[in-house]
């Protein structure tokens, strides 16, 4: 224990050397290893760093990327707009059941028949296999069996009477014709995918930025960075970057499926989306970087997150529309930043609307960015 | 010989209530490696976020290198390569991940892959933090430091639940970093680690020092360099305080410490004490049940200034 004593002299020797060579210059080291780092050296290893961080985080992948797909896909499928599906008729046997059937085949109307029992045909019909029996009488009279309370029962009436009157010569009065125009454009999956798109960039700008951030601040990663040279604004300008390019992914991923599976059309231009992916990114960072300002653990961002979020996911619009609500608190709902997002990204993809035509939405959007931004700028706590 | 960090009257108090610190005054010479002992809430990692300027204090006055935290914090932040307590890095990032990501912060680091050399973690330099264990951690935490190419290291306990392999390898580059003319500042409550390496050491209980100098200088201040520890059965361990009187009045004894039956006396000459003891022992009637004899350290002269302090109160 005691040789402490020699071995402070060893020391204050070397000390005394230094202090000799301290007087020349500089004590660091100055060997050829030493190299100089530019300005952005900084920013960029950050980000770099953050990205290779989400990409080696499989929850983030998973809530951030394949999440939505799954829920795009999930109510895509529920949802979705059958095109006027083919009505199934029962043709009762009998001596005129395969004259009937040939006559409702010659028809072009989306019926799909078929010569059965009576008894099966009737049974079949209280279970829902049949929309409709078609009964052909011997006086020559043909007798329909359908149920008035089932839309599609009475549309195979319909449906079905149209084939035979016309099978049996019927000619129409007037000239007319029809055209499709139910598709893309209306259906609940075009409703549904800007909702999700603007839901998905709301998530991981507060996940991504508050929670990261907590995260950073609890294990006193945030005091150890400032407590190198690094910038501040580095650092904030590295996370905002990785948003914004998480974000291009994600919009990319969340309308390529629904171009791909769900053959929507997008009208507006891809630059204005991605503008308004821009815009909302940074609205929904901005408001994550505030509800981290202060915080030190991670329990109590996640709440404050919460808090924030729940109003949105309900008023917002994201699964259905907000006019579902009454007239009178629509201001309040429009003046939700989640809200500005969906009715702009719905605009500007279901309709092609362009940004110039939007400015109220835009507005509501860039004073939330901008009042965030301040209020957490003033507010954050590093250490 | 110039000072790295001069500290004079520093005071912090937390919320209007809490006084962490109360008038610390501290001078570190450039090139020493100085040590911060006390006991945990003795303000020694108030004192060390101040120096290295991630607090402010509320009032005193600090000089890193001459310079002041308000004027020159980037200058000063280039030269300081800090350690903080528990620290949690990146755990998805490597390595040399981690090691280059602080690296980029600095004008003129120094290169990865020699640090990495230097602290034995070039086998680890692509495993995720997370998989490291704890001393591989603590050596990467003071890695991130010296990558910045320090004047002055700063160590916030760095050996805190270590194993003692991992403790000696830190010892060991602690003094290589020294040895190329750096100046170490470190808190410990590891009495063998101040002594192994500090070359000055302060020790602080409620927010202030209350001895300062070298190892040898502490010891000497105790008054004796050498410890008997003893213990004595029957009904002699009775009537403590006149008891402490007795042991205190033998020859050549400086101070007297009793702690769960053990006696310890500290003297200048251990041949003087100990026949003088003896007699006592056998004119108590009493039968001494141990009986040993030990150069003193720091840690006796920790728990006889601390212990005096709290007694005070």
């Amino acid at each position: 224990m005691i040789d402490a004593d020699p071995k402070t002299k060893e020391r204050t020797r070397a000390a005394a050397g230094i202090a000799s060579d301290a007087l020349k210059g500089d004590v660091r080291l100055r060997n050829a290893a030493v190299r100089r780092n530019g300005r952005w050296s900084g920013y960029t290893h950050l980000l770099v760093a953050r990205l290779k961080e989400m990409q080696r985080e499989p929850e983030v992948i998973f809530w951030v990327f394949l999440f939505p797909l799954l829920l795009a896909f999930g109510l895509g499928i529920a949802f979705r707009s059958r095109p006027a599906s083919i009505s199934s008729l029962a043709i009762a046997a009998g001596p005129r059941a395969k004259a009937t059937l040939e006559m409702v085949q010659q028809s072009s109307r989306p019926l799909h028949a078929q010569i059965v029992d009576e008894a099966e045909a009737v049974n079949g019909f209280r279970l829902g296999r049949y929309d409709l029996v078609v009964i052909p009488n011997n006086s020559g009279n043909f007798e329909y069996r359908y149920d008035p309370a089932r839309p599609e029962s009475v549309l195979a009436r319909a449906e079905a009477d149209d084939a035979l009157q016309s099978a049996a010569g019927r000619t129409n009065p007037l000239p007319t014709s029809a055209r499709a125009s139910s598709e893309p454009g209306a259906r609940y999956i075009d409703f549904l995918i800007p909702g999700l798109l603007g839901m998905n960039l709301m998530n991981s700008g507060m996940w991504g930025v508050g929670f990261a951030l907590v995260d950073m601040r609890q294990r006193k990663l945030l005091k150890r960075f400032v407590a190198t040279p690094m910038r501040r604004s580095d650092f904030l300008l590295a996370l905002t970057s990785s948003r914004l390019l998480l974000m291009i992914v994600e919009v990319g991923l969340l309308l390529g499926f629904g171009i791909f599976a769900f053959h929507m059309r997008v009208a507006g231009s891809w630059v204005a989306i991605v503008l308004l992916g821009a815009l909302g990114a940074a609205t929904f960072g901005g408001l994550g970087l505030l509800t981290a300002s202060r915080a030190q653990k991670i329990e109590s961002v996640s709440g404050l997150i919460n808090l924030v979020m729940m109003p949105m996911w309900i008023f917002s619009g994201v699964f259905f529309s907000y006019e579902r609500f009454p007239a009178v608190v629509h201001p309040f709902i429009r003046a939700l930043p989640l809200t500005a997002l969906n009715d702009a990204l719905r605009a500007t993809i279901l309709e092609g609307a362009p940004l110039a035509a939007q400015a109220g939405r835009l507005a509501v959007l860039v004073a939330w960015a901008a009042i965030s931004f301040f209020l957490a700028l003033a507010w954050f706590r590093w250490t | 010989m110039s000072l790295a960090i001069e500290c004079r009257g520093l005071r912090k108090i937390y919320d209007g209530k809490v006084e962490a610190l109360r008038g610390l005054d501290l001078e570190i010479r450039e090139g020493e490696c100085f040590g911060l002992l006390g006991p945990n809430g003795a303000g020694k990692t108030t004192a060390i976020e101040i120096l290295e300027g991630l607090l402010p204090a509320t009032s005193g006055e600090v000089r890193v290198f001459g310079r002041s935290w308000e004027r020159d914090a980037r200058e000063l932040r280039e030269w300081l390569g800090i350690s903080l307590q528990e620290t949690r890095l990146s755990e998805k990032l490597t390595v040399r991940e981690t090691i280059e990501l602080f690296s980029s912060f600095y004008r003129q680091p120094r290169s990865a892959e020699e640090v990495l050399a230097e602290l034995g973690l070039t086998e680890k330099s692509d495993t995720w933090v997370g998989k490291l264990s704890g001393g591989q951690r603590q050596r990467l935490a003071v890695a991130t430091a010296l990558v910045a190419n320090p004047r002055m290291l700063f160590l916030d306990e760095p050996t805190t639940g270590l194993d003692p392999q991992s403790r000696r390898q830190l010892w060991e580059i602690v003094g290589e970093f020294q040895s190329r003319g750096g100046t170490v500042l470190l808190t410990t409550h590891y009495m063998d680690e101040a002594e192994r390496l500090c070359d000055r050491l302060a020790i602080i209980d409620h927010g202030q020092v209350i001895a300062a100098g070298t190892p040898p200088e502490l010891i000497e201040r105790l008054g004796g360099q050498h410890v008997v520890e003893f213990s004595v059965g029957g009904n002699s361990s009775e009537g403590g305080k006149t008891r402490q009187e007795t042991w205190r009045g033998l020859a050549g004894v400086e101070s007297v410490r009793a702690e769960d039956g053990l006696i310890s006396l500290t003297v200048r000459q251990p041949h003087v004490t100990i026949p003088a003891l003896l007699d006592e022992v056998s004119q108590q009637g009493a039968e001494l049940l141990h009986l040993t004899t030990r150069q003193a350290s720091l840690e006796d002269v920790f728990v006889r200034l601390t212990g005096r302090h709290l007694r005070e109160e």
